[in-house]
């Protein structure tokens, strides 16, 4: 009776240690990848590196970057997380890309704009400066150019001096 | 031969256009060229009043007992600012002295230290305070502002601010001697 109570409380207190085990090891998930770690590594440049992604980063300071990421991960951090806590420390230039800012978008747009009004403007009057010269105001909508009252006029000059 | 008076035909971009593009062209110059002049300045120069700026700190190198610092809170008092991180091998050639340093004068209660981390991770920056026995306020540079606004070129660099504020000296590169430390101090205490 008593060795079966002590082997009651030994499976009891086997199950517990084996619930709290499984339970710390689903929270901390399971160990990343190098690819998992890069795929976010790729995405961020270390300010001391420039113009290097953090994953063919060869310096310490990338390496302990990576290991940074590879702890959050296994953490639960997600990815969108993992960037935050980034930007949050080293500021907004290690991202890839610029944050979504209205005035990111909004100055070469305008820039773009105006260049392509000027084009617009300087073929046009590329285009037709003959026409313009003529005084196309004058010209009738439908009108033959050989019937512009400039035209006539010309030609009515040049056989008088014929 | 009569003459023919043809009406001056319209060209060209309108006024309002021109306007518009010459000052958008003028306000691009503009921030070219002030990059262009940040970029060449180099670190801020001695004689400048330096701007108020927080630095959070890391926990067990608080400072007084707060978990942040504000500069202007510390007028009156020399201030020795060093900007490190743990993978810089250089910074190791100067921990020691500079921990030595503090140990001299933090009982006058007239100097104080910081140590701002440079583009560092926490578990790391531990390890070098613990490995080279720092115990003077140190924390993070958050989002490289403090960096930005010295415009340090690399680390380390120390930055020896008087009591009104102004700062006396630049030290770029590693301290070689605790001498070269005092050297700057203790001018600015007499």
């Amino acid at each position: 009776m008593r060795s079966s109570r002590i082997i009651f409380y030994a499976l009891l207190l086997t199950l517990a240690v084996v619930a709290l085990w499984a339970d710390s090891a689903s929270a901390q998930g399971p160990t990343p990848t190098d690819d998992e770690v890069n795929r976010i590594a790729k995405q961020l440049y270390c300010p001391v590196c420039e113009s290097t992604p953090l994953d063919v980063c060869p310096t310490e300071a990338c390496r302990q970057w990576r290991d940074l990421i590879r702890t959050m991960l296994v953490e639960g951090k997600s990815e969108d997380e993992i960037k935050q806590y980034f930007v949050a420390q080293y500021g907004a230039r290690v991202l890839d890309e610029p944050p979504n800012r209205l005035v990111t978008y909004l100055v070469p747009g305008v820039a773009i704009l105006l260049g392509a009004f000027m084009l617009l403007r300087g073929f046009q009057m590329w285009i037709k400066p003959s026409i313009t010269e003529a005084g196309p105001s004058d010209m009738k909508p439908g009108s033959k150019p050989d019937q512009d009252p400039y035209i006539a006029k010309l030609e009515e000059e040049l056989k008088k001096q014929k | 031969m009569t003459e023919t008076s043809i009406p001056a035909p319209r060209r060209g971009v309108p006024l309002w256009a021109q306007i518009i593009i010459w000052v958008f062209l003028a306000g691009l110059l503009v921030i070219v060229a002030l990059g262009l002049k940040r970029a060449q300045e180099g670190t801020v120069q001695p004689g400048q009043v330096i701007e108020d700026f927080t630095l959070p700190l890391y926990s067990g190198y608080e400072f007084d007992g707060k978990s942040e610092v504000h500069l202007k809170d510390l007028r009156g008092k020399v201030v020795v600012i060093n900007f490190w991180a743990s993978w810089c091998k250089p910074c190791e050639q100067e921990a020691a002295e500079l921990q030595q340093a503090w140990t001299e004068y933090e009982p006058t209660g007239e100097v104080i230290f910081l140590g701002i981390d440079y583009v560092d991770t926490e578990p790391e920056a531990r390890l070098y305070l613990k490995k080279f026995g720092v115990t003077y306020a140190n924390g993070p540079d958050l989002a490289t502002r403090i960096s930005q606004y010295f415009r340090i070129k690399g680390v380390p660099e120390t930055y020896f601010v008087d009591q009104e504020g102004v700062l006396q000296y630049v030290q770029v590169g590693p301290f070689t001697s605790i001498e070269q430390i005092r050297a700057q101090i203790d001018p600015l205490l007499e």
